[in-house]
C-alpha cells in the first residue's frame, strides 16, 4: 500500500465526562479523497480539530503527514491546509490581497507567490474581479476561491470542512473538480459533508455515530455492505442507532 | 395584553439569567464610585507647606495654628529668611511657602491691611493652584473671624469669596450627581440598544413583528426591565454615596426620583432609537459608546466645567441629555432647589425625550428596512 | 379559497441588485411547496413577502386571499413562520421558549397541545434544557413547534434544514407530511435538491428568476436529453477526456457516476467508449440513467444564462 497521510489508532477526545471522540482508528492514504460523514454532533468536528493540532487528544496516537499531534503540532499545521465554510476569507480584503495574506502566512517566495496569485486567479475565473472585495462575490466564487488559497502552499493534506454547502448545483461540481484535480496532484483530501451525493465522489468514506467510526470502505464497499443503493441509506441506518443526536 | 405580559416575563428572565451582565450592571457603579469616591479627588490632604514668619505676632501665629489644623496641609519647615525658600523647593520638600511680611499685626490694625505672600511649587499647576486656592480660603475666613469679632466694620474691604453649598470643595459631592448621569446612560441606553438589537441578529425579531405583538409592545417590553434596573442603580448610588462618602442631600427624594425618572426615559428613548438604526449587537455598542457614553462623561460638565470650553463645544454640549440632567441633580442634591428653579431643564430633557420617541417610532416600523 | 399564495411578476431589488426578477407561482390550499434554489437565490426576500414583511416594488401578491400589504394584520395571526437564521431563544429552556412563543401569540401550549404534540413530545423529556444545549437537528423539532403553536393556517419555513444532518432531515420532512395531513399549507425553502421530491410541487429558482414550476416528477420529465452515466477506475481523468470530447454537451459528475450529454439527438455508445478506451480509461462503464432535480435544475440554469448571453 501506499504512504499514510493520516493514521490514527485507538484516539479519544474527553471533556470531563463527556466522551466526544470514541477511540478512533483509520488510515488515510496519500492521494486519496476520504469522506467524513457523522450526524451532528457525532464528534466530526473534535476529531478534525485533533487531526489539524488545534485540540491536544486525552488518549490514543495519530500522526498527521508524518508528524505526531502530541508533539508536533506546529509541525502538522505547515504540512496542511484548511477550509470550512464559515471560516474561509476577509470580506474586506480584495481577491488579490486575500491570495496575498494567506500566501504571506505561509511564507511563499514573493516571486512564486505572484505566479501562485495568477494562477489561482485564472483558474477560478476570477480575472474579472481580482480587485474586488470579496463580501461582494457570490458565495459559490468565494467557496472556490477559498479552496484554491487553502492548497496554494502546495500542502500534503487539506481539511474541508462543508466546503459546499448552500453552493448551486453546478458550481458545487465545479467545486469537487478542483477537489479532483488537487487530488490528481498528490493532495490528500479529508473532507466532511452534508449532501450524501458527495460522499461518493470520495475513495473512501468513513460513517461516525456517538464518537465511533461505524463504517469504513469504499462507497461501492459500504452500499454492498449494507445493501444499500445509495450512500444516504447506508447513513441513515447508521445514524438512526446513534442516541446522542437526540440529546 | 397577555402576550405583552409574557414578553415582558420573558425580558426579565433573559436579564436574570446573563449572570456576566448582571454583575457588570451593579458592579459597576459601585467600583466608578469607590473610584472617583477616593482615588480621583480634587481636594489635598496632608500637603506639605513651609512658613516665613517674619513678623512672629499674635495674629500670625494664630494663622499659622489654623493653617497647621487644617486636614489640608503639614507644616514641616519653618524658615528664617526669604533665601532658604528656593532651597526648599529645589529639594521638593514643600509644595508652598507662606510669607507673612514684617510687622504684620501692626499693618493690619492699623491700615486693615497686610500682605502675605503665598509661594507654590508650580511643577504640578493642578495642585499649585488648589494649595493656593485653599490657603488664600483658610486665610480669609480667619480674617472674616477677626473682624466679626472686633466689630470692626472698617475691614469690610475684605473680598468675601465663599465657597457655598460644598464648603469644602469635596469633589465626591459633585462627582456624584455626575456618575448618576453616566450610569443611568451607560444602563438604560446601551442595554436597550444591545438588547434589541440582538433579537435582530438572531433572527427571533421577524417572528416578534409578524406576532400580533405591536411595536411598541416590543419597544416597552425591552425598555421596562431596564428602566426598573436603573431605578435600583440609582438608589443604590445615593444609599453609597450616603453613608460611605457623606454626600449632603439637601433637597426633596420624591422630586429627585422623578426628575431620575424622566432623564431614565430620554436615555432609553435614545437607545430605542440607537437600535432602530442599527443591525447588529456590535454597531449598537459602538454607538452608544462613542456617541453617548464620551459626550455624556466629557461634555456634559461632569469633569471640565461648560463655561471653560470653547464655543462650538459649549453649543453641542447643550445637545447632551446628561448636561441638563447635571444641573437638575447637583441643584436639588446639594442646593435643595425646588421645581420652580429647574423647570427649564426638566422641560428640555422632556422634549428631547419626546422627540427621541418620535424618531424611533418613525424608524422602528411594522415591516423590515 | 383555492389557493393560498398568488403572486404575479414580483420584483424586489436592493440597491444594484435585483433579488427577484418576475417571480410568479400559486400554491394551493394543503399543499407542500418547495422553494428549491441556492444561497443568494433571493429564497429569503421572497418569504419576507410572503410574510408581509418587506413590500415588493412591484407585481401582484395574494396571501391566504388578502393583500400583504393592506391586510398584513389580518394576515400575520394566521401565519406560522420560521425564519432562515431564527435561533429561538439560547439563553431560556425548551419550555420557556414554547410558552414565550404561545403567549406572543395569544395562545398556551395547553390549549393547542393535540396540534404540536407528535414533534414537541419528543422535546418533553429535555423540556427544561436551555435552547441553546440542543442538538441542531431538536432545535429544529423546537423551532417547529414554535411556530405552530397558534395553530396557522400557513406554515412558511425558510431554510428549516440547512446545516442539519441526513437523518434529522428525513425526519423534518416526515413531520411536514403529517402536518399537510392535518390540512395546513406549507411553503419551504432549501438548498438541498434532493429535497424537492418530497414536495408536491416546487419552484426552482435561481438568481432571483424562477426556472421552472412544477411537480418534481414533471421536473424530471422536462429533461430534455438523453442522459448517460458513465464510470471509469479514474474520475478525475474521465471528466478531462469528457470535456474533450467533440460531441459533448455536458458533464457532470454524480455520486459515482458522471452524468453526460451529448450535442444532437441520440448518444453514439460505440463512439463514445472507443474514445474513452483510446483515452485510456479502464474498466469504463456506460448506463442510461433517469435524470433526477439536479440535473434538471444544472440545464435551466445554463439555459437561462445562454438566454440571458444572447
Amino acid at each position: 500500500m501506499s504512504e499514510l497521510a493520516i493514521q490514527t489508532t485507538e484516539l479519544t477526545k474527553k471533556f470531563g465526562d463527556f466522551t466526544a471522540v470514541d477511540r478512533i482508528t483509520f488510515d488515510v492514504h496519500k492521494g486519496e479523497i476520504f469522506g467524513f460523514l457523522g450526524a451532528n454532533g457525532a464528534g466530526k468536528t473534535t476529531a478534525m480539530k485533533m487531526l489539524t493540532g488545534l485540540l491536544l487528544p486525552s488518549s490514543g496516537r495519530a500522526a498527521v503527514s508524518g508528524k505526531d499531534v502530541f508533539t508536533q503540532a506546529e509541525e502538522i499545521k505547515k504540512r496542511i491546509g484548511y477550509m470550512s465554510q464559515k471560516f474561509s476569507l476577509y470580506d474586506d480584503l480584495t481577491v488579490e490581497e486575500n491570495i496575498q495574506f494567506y500566501g504571506g502566512i505561509y511564507g511563499l517566495p514573493d516571486e512564486k507567490l505572484q505566479k501562485e496569485k495568477n494562477e489561482v486567479i485564472t483558474s477560478s475565473g476570477l480575472e474579472k474581479v481580482r480587485n474586488k472585495l470579496v463580501r461582494g462575490l457570490p458565495l459559490g466564487w468565494k467557496q472556490k476561491l477559498a479552496f484554491s488559497i487553502s492548497i496554494l502552499h502546495n500542502p500534503d493534506i487539506v481539511f474541508l470542512d462543508e466546503p459546499t454547502g448552500g453552493v448551486d448545483p453546478v458550481t458545487r461540481r465545479q467545486f469537487w473538480e478542483k477537489i479532483y484535480e488537487a487530488a490528481n496532484q498528490g493532495i490528500t483530501v479529508f473532507v466532511t459533508t452534508h449532501y450524501m451525493d458527495e460522499a461518493e465522489y470520495c475513495d473512501r468514506v468513513s460513517i461516525m455515530v456517538d464518537g465511533k467510526i461505524e463504517a469504513l470502505d469504499s462507497p461501492e464497499g459500504l452500499k454492498e455492505s449494507f445493501s444499500a443503493d445509495k450512500i444516504e441509506e447506508v447513513f441513515i441506518q447508521l445514524a438512526r442507532s446513534g442516541k446522542r443526536g437526540d440529546a | 395584553m397577555s402576550s405583552f405580559k409574557g414578553f415582558v416575563e420573558k425580558e426579565f428572565k433573559q436579564i436574570y439569567r446573563d449572570k456576566r451582565t448582571l454583575v457588570v450592571l451593579f458592579g459597576m457603579p459601585i467600583i466608578m464610585l469607590v473610584l472617583f469616591g477616593f482615588a480621583i479627588r480634587n481636594e489635598v490632604t496632608s500637603v506639605e507647606i513651609g512658613i516665613l514668619d517674619l513678623s512672629k505676632d499674635d495674629v500670625t501665629r494664630q494663622m499659622i495654628q489654623k493653617l497647621k489644623s487644617s486636614e489640608s496641609f503639614e507644616v514641616t519647615a519653618y524658615l528664617e529668611n526669604h533665601d532658604d525658600v528656593e532651597g526648599l523647593f529645589r529639594k521638593g520638600s514643600v509644595k508652598e511657602v507662606v510669607v507673612f511680611e514684617p510687622n504684620f499685626q501692626k499693618k493690619l490694625e492699623r491700615n486693615a491691611e497686610a500682605d502675605i505672600q503665598i509661594l507654590t511649587d508650580a511643577t504640578d499647576p493642578n495642585l499649585a493652584k488648589l494649595v493656593q486656592l485653599y490657603t488664600s480660603s483658610i486665610i480669609r475666613d480667619y480674617v472674616l473671624d477677626i473682624n466679626d469679632n472686633a466689630g470692626n466694620r472698617q475691614a469690610g474691604l475684605v473680598v468675601q469669596t465663599r465657597m457655598m453649598y460644598n464648603p469644602e470643595l469635596r469633589s465626591v459631592n459633585l462627582f456624584v450627581p455626575g456618575l448618576i448621569a453616566v450610569i443611568l446612560m451607560l444602563v438604560s441606553a446601551l442595554m436597550t440598544s444591545i438588547s434589541i438589537t440582538k433579537e435582530k441578529e438572531m433572527g427571533n425579531m421577524e417572528i416578534l413583528l409578524v406576532s400580533p405583538l405591536k411595536p411598541y409592545h416590543i419597544i416597552i417590553g425591552k425598555v421596562l426591565p431596564y428602566l426598573v434596573l436603573s431605578v435600583v442603580n440609582v438608589i443604590a448610588i445615593l444609599l453609597l454615596a450616603h453613608f460611605i462618602f457623606k454626600v449632603p442631600f439637601q433637597g426633596s427624594y420624591l422630586l429627585f426620583f422623578a426628575e431620575s425618572i424622566l432623564f431614565i426615559l430620554t436615555a432609553l428613548s435614545l437607545g430605542v432609537f440607537i437600535s432602530a438604526s442599527a443591525n447588529n449587537q456590535q454597531t449598537a455598542m459602538m454607538i452608544s459608546l462613542a456617541g453617548l457614553l464620551l459626550p455624556t462623561v466629557l461634555l456634559s460638565g461632569f469633569i471640565f466645567p461648560i463655561s471653560s470650553m470653547p464655543v462650538p463645544l459649549q453649543y453641542i454640549s447643550t445637545l447632551i441629555p446628561a448636561r441638563w440632567f447635571l444641573v437638575i441633580v447637583r441643584s436639588i442634591m446639594l442646593k435643595g432647589s425646588d421645581f420652580m428653579l429647574i423647570w427649564k431643564e426638566s422641560l428640555i430633557l422632556l422634549l428631547m425625550t419626546l422627540v427621541l420617541i418620535g424618531l424611533s417610532m418613525k424608524k422602528f416600523k411594522v415591516r423590515l428596512q | 379559497m383555492k389557493q393560498v399564495i398568488t403572486i404575479s411578476n414580483i420584483n424586489k431589488g436592493f440597491g444594484a441588485v435585483q433579488a427577484l426578477d418576475k417571480v410568479s407561482f400559486n400554491v394551493g390550499k394543503g399543499e407542500l411547496f418547495g422553494i428549491i434554489g441556492p444561497d443568494g437565490a433571493g429564497k429569503t426576500t421572497l418569504f419576507r413577502i410572503l410574510n408581509t414583511l418587506l413590500i415588493a416594488d412591484s407585481g401582484e401578491a395574494s396571501v391566504l386571499g388578502m393583500d400583504p400589504v393592506n391586510d398584513y394584520r389580518d394576515i400575520r395571526p394566521q401565519l406560522g413562520y420560521m425564519p432562515g437564521k431564527f435561533s429561538l431563544y439560547q439563553d431560556l429552556t425548551v419550555e420557556e421558549n414554547m410558552n414565550f412563543f404561545a403567549s406572543v401569540f395569544g395562545t398556551t401550549l395547553k390549549q393547542n397541545y393535540e396540534l404540536v404534540k407528535p414533534i414537541y413530545s419528543q422535546l418533553e423529556p429535555f423540556k427544561d434544557r436551555l435552547a441553546g444545549a440542543l442538538s441542531g437537528g431538536m432545535k429544529q423539532k423546537l423551532a417547529l413547534s414554535c411556530a405552530l403553536i397558534h395553530k396557522p393556517k400557513l406554515l412558511l419555513l425558510d431554510e428549516p434544514t440547512t446545516g442539519v444532518d441526513a437523518v434529522s432531515r428525513k425526519e423534518f420532512w416526515g413531520m411536514l407530511k403529517r402536518l399537510k395531513e392535518l390540512g395546513i399549507s406549507i411553503v419551504v425553502s432549501t438548498p438541498y435538491m434532493d429535497e424537492a421530491d418530497l414536495c408536491d410541487r416546487v419552484a426552482l429558482i435561481q438568481e432571483g428568476k424562477i426556472l421552472q414550476v412544477d411537480t418534481p416528477a414533471g421536473i424530471v420529465e422536462a429533461f430534455s436529453k438523453p442522459l448517460l452515466g458513465i464510470k471509469a477506475d479514474n474520475t478525475y481523468q474521465l471528466l478531462g477526456a469528457l470535456k474533450d470530447y467533440a460531441k459533448s454537451d455536458s458533464v457532470h459528475p454524480f455520486g459515482e457516476y458522471v452524468h453526460y450529454t451529448e450535442k444532437g439527438s441520440a448518444p453514439n455508445l460505440i463512439a463514445l467508449k472507443t474514445y474513452l478506451f483510446d483515452r485510456g480509461l479502464k474498466n469504463v462503464q456506460i448506463k442510461k440513467v433517469k435524470a433526477n432535480i439536479e440535473d434538471s435544475f444544472m440545464e435551466l440554469m445554463k439555459k437561462k444564462e445562454e438566454a440571458t448571453d444572447e
